[in-house]
């Protein structure tokens, strides 16, 4: 179970994360929504550590996790995959999943034997046979496509094997078509998978449809959490994020 | 069944079948590898034998000596993405060490070559512990930065250096286990056995997991961090390793002169470096080895028909940097890769 509790972060005057407290519990399914510069990411760097929070606890089955490295974070449990997908471009599908999982098998710095170990094989076939990226084994990272790489994002946090999983914007930058069989491969690795997934979505159709669970942040703080219902029907919601939307698609 | 489901099912039947054993794979490349390197040494023990000459002889051990220094560097820049300025502070230091420690305290070579190496161990540890939590050009300047610290210290400290004028009277080379390396012929089976040892074990270390760990680290550093990859660890044991074999480079530089001089710890030696990995290549584990060829064999032709030695090879840099854009070694597999790929393609 991942719990923030009290959490903040400001960058200068500007409140990111603003005593956020929040509960995933094990095996769930939560979407992250909200504005441009919500905190939304924030919250996933205070998460996984990229960015230190200035205060609150991050606790995952009770662990404080909070002022952590990310390796440590990761060693913790909590993998993570970006907006922007952050892939190693020499490297080959098979390459990128072999070293991943040797890293978390802590043979990283092994310099006696030579790559792949053997013993790293079977973990990263499953993830590139859950992720459907069997096929392009042998395509270097840099010259996949664009949901691919995604993908690959995606791979690179799973086939460590994680408790939580955070996916920020695993749809962004795709064509309707490639972003539904993305969002249909996040929502099979939850179920398949049994881990507890939070991921950020700016797209309301796919989050309303496939999340049993909404958080909805706003300047740093919490607006909203609750089932998908709840929150459309949310009066503050309507206001200050699916209320701009509509007035958007009116003036269009 | 889904469509996308019978293709999953399809690429697992496919690939079930062509995976080969990836741990028969690996230790049979071992194997190629020693093979190449048992050839390769018998077949530069055999070139005096065949050629006798000794300018031969000594253009070969001043390949020894910088072949090392210049693949210990590709470790860092291009397996690594750690571009140093300042990488031949530890060719220097090796030169240094083991002149200092022979002169001084009369140990047998192989424990003056091994205490050389600790020193070097513990420099570069300390240098190293500094350095690389800098990125890019700051780890560049700070690196280039402690090598000037370290030539200056061999300048200002006479008493032990001999400051300006290096280490004087020699480097004592007694005999140990029958080897004389005031001999030319053995120091020259030692030199090869250095390098092709040395350059073997450069090559298990890039081919290793951790190899495949510094290549993730070039690569993203910030991602590799993100799969549980001690970033920092990593680089400072990169930095250390690769400073040993310049060092071992500098010790056989050392043997060759029978002294050590500052200009061995200059930041020009660094240049130079990073001049020959450009010539050679750094995608390539052999580029930086072929650019130390080139770049000895430029310096040795180039010296004796003109005194403007530095513009010829600041055209042949813009030719490589400009003109080919990538190392000689880097091109040439590029052209052969495109070749093969072309060929497939036809057929």
């Amino acid at each position: 179970m991942l719990e923030v509790k009290h959490l903040s972060k400001s960058f200068g005057g500007v409140k990111a994360a603003d005593d956020i407290t929040l509960s995933f519990a094990e095996g769930s399914l939560t979407a992250v929504i909200g504005p441009n510069g919500a905190g939304k990411s924030t919250l996933f760097d205070l998460i996984t550590g990229a960015l230190r929070p200035d205060s609150g606890h991050i606790l995952l089955n009770g662990v404080d996790m909070a002022g952590r490295s990310p390796p440590e974070i990761v060693r913790h449990g909590i993998g993570r995959a970006f907006q922007v997908a952050r892939i190693f471009p020499s490297l080959t599908v098979h390459e990128t999943m072999l070293a991943a999982v040797g890293a978390d098998q802590r043979r990283a710095s092994v310099l006696h034997r030579r790559f792949p170990l053997a013993e790293t094989r079977d973990r990263a076939e499953h993830a590139m046979e859950v992720l459907g990226l069997t096929g392009k084994r042998d395509r270097t990272a840099a010259t996949l496509s664009h949901g691919d790489q995604k993908l690959l994002d995606i791979a690179l946090a799973l086939v460590l094997e994680p408790q939580v999983l955070l996916l920020d914007e695993p749809t962004a930058g795709m064509g309707t078509e490639e972003r539904w069989r993305m969002i249909d491969q996040v929502h099979e690795l939850w179920e398949q998978q049994k881990i507890t997934v939070v991921f950020i979505e700016h797209d309301m159709d796919i989050v309303f449809k496939i999340a049993p669970m909404v958080v909805v942040l706003c300047y740093g703080r919490i607006l909203a959490t609750g089932t998908p219902e709840a929150i459309r029907q949310n009066p503050a919601v309507i206001e200050a994020y699916l209320g701009t939307e509509r007035h958007a698609e009116a003036a269009v | 069944m889904t469509e996308l489901q019978a293709e999953r099912a399809r690429e697992r039947t496919m690939e079930s079948s062509a995976v080969p054993r990836i741990e028969t794979r690996s230790k049979r490349l071992r194997h190629v590898d020693v093979l190449i390197a048992v050839a390769a040494f018998a077949v530069l023990a055999a070139l005096p034998f065949l050629f006798s000459s000794k300018a031969l002889i000594d253009f070969v051990i001043r390949c020894a000596a910088f072949g090392l220094f210049a693949t210990s560097l590709n470790l860092l820049v291009g397996y690594t993405g750690m571009i140093s300025f300042g990488h031949g502070m530890f060719f220097g230091l090796g030169a240094y060490g083991f002149g200092l420690m022979m002169q001084r305290t009369g140990v047998p070579i192989p424990v003056a070559f091994i205490g050389t190496l600790l020193i070097t161990t513990l420099v570069a540890a300390v240098i190293g512990a500094i350095c690389v939590r800098l990125k890019e050009i700051y780890f560049a300047f700070v690196t280039l930065a402690f090598q000037m610290l370290i030539h200056s210290t061999i300048l200002s400290w006479t008493s032990l250096t001999g400051g300006d004028q290096g280490l004087r009277g020699g480097i004592p080379r007694p005999v140990f286990l029958g080897i004389d390396l005031s001999n030319q012929m053995h120091l020259y089976i030692a030199s090869c056995a250095l390098l092709v040892g040395g350059l073997l074990l450069m090559r298990q270390i890039a081919q290793s997991p951790f190899g495949y760990t510094l290549r993730m680290i070039r690569d993203n550093a910030s991602r590799a961090s993100f799969i549980g990859i001690d970033v920092w660890r990593a680089k400072l044991t990169i930095f250390v390793l690769a400073a040993l074999f310049a060092s071992t480079g500098g010790i056989i530089m050392s043997l060759f002169v029978s002294g050590a001089y500052p200009e061995f710890a200059y930041w020009t030696i660094s240049g130079e470096g990073i001049f020959i990995n450009m010539l050679g290549g750094v995608t390539t584990f052999l580029g930086p080895m072929v650019g130390t060829v080139l770049l000895l064999i430029l310096n040795d032709t180039v010296t004796r028909l003109t005194e403007y030695y530095g513009i010829v090879l600041g055209i042949v840099i813009l030719f490589f940097a400009i003109g080919l854009r990538k190392g000689l070694m880097d091109f040439m597999v590029e052209w052969y890769e495109q070749r093969r790929d072309g060929a497939k393609e036809r057929t």
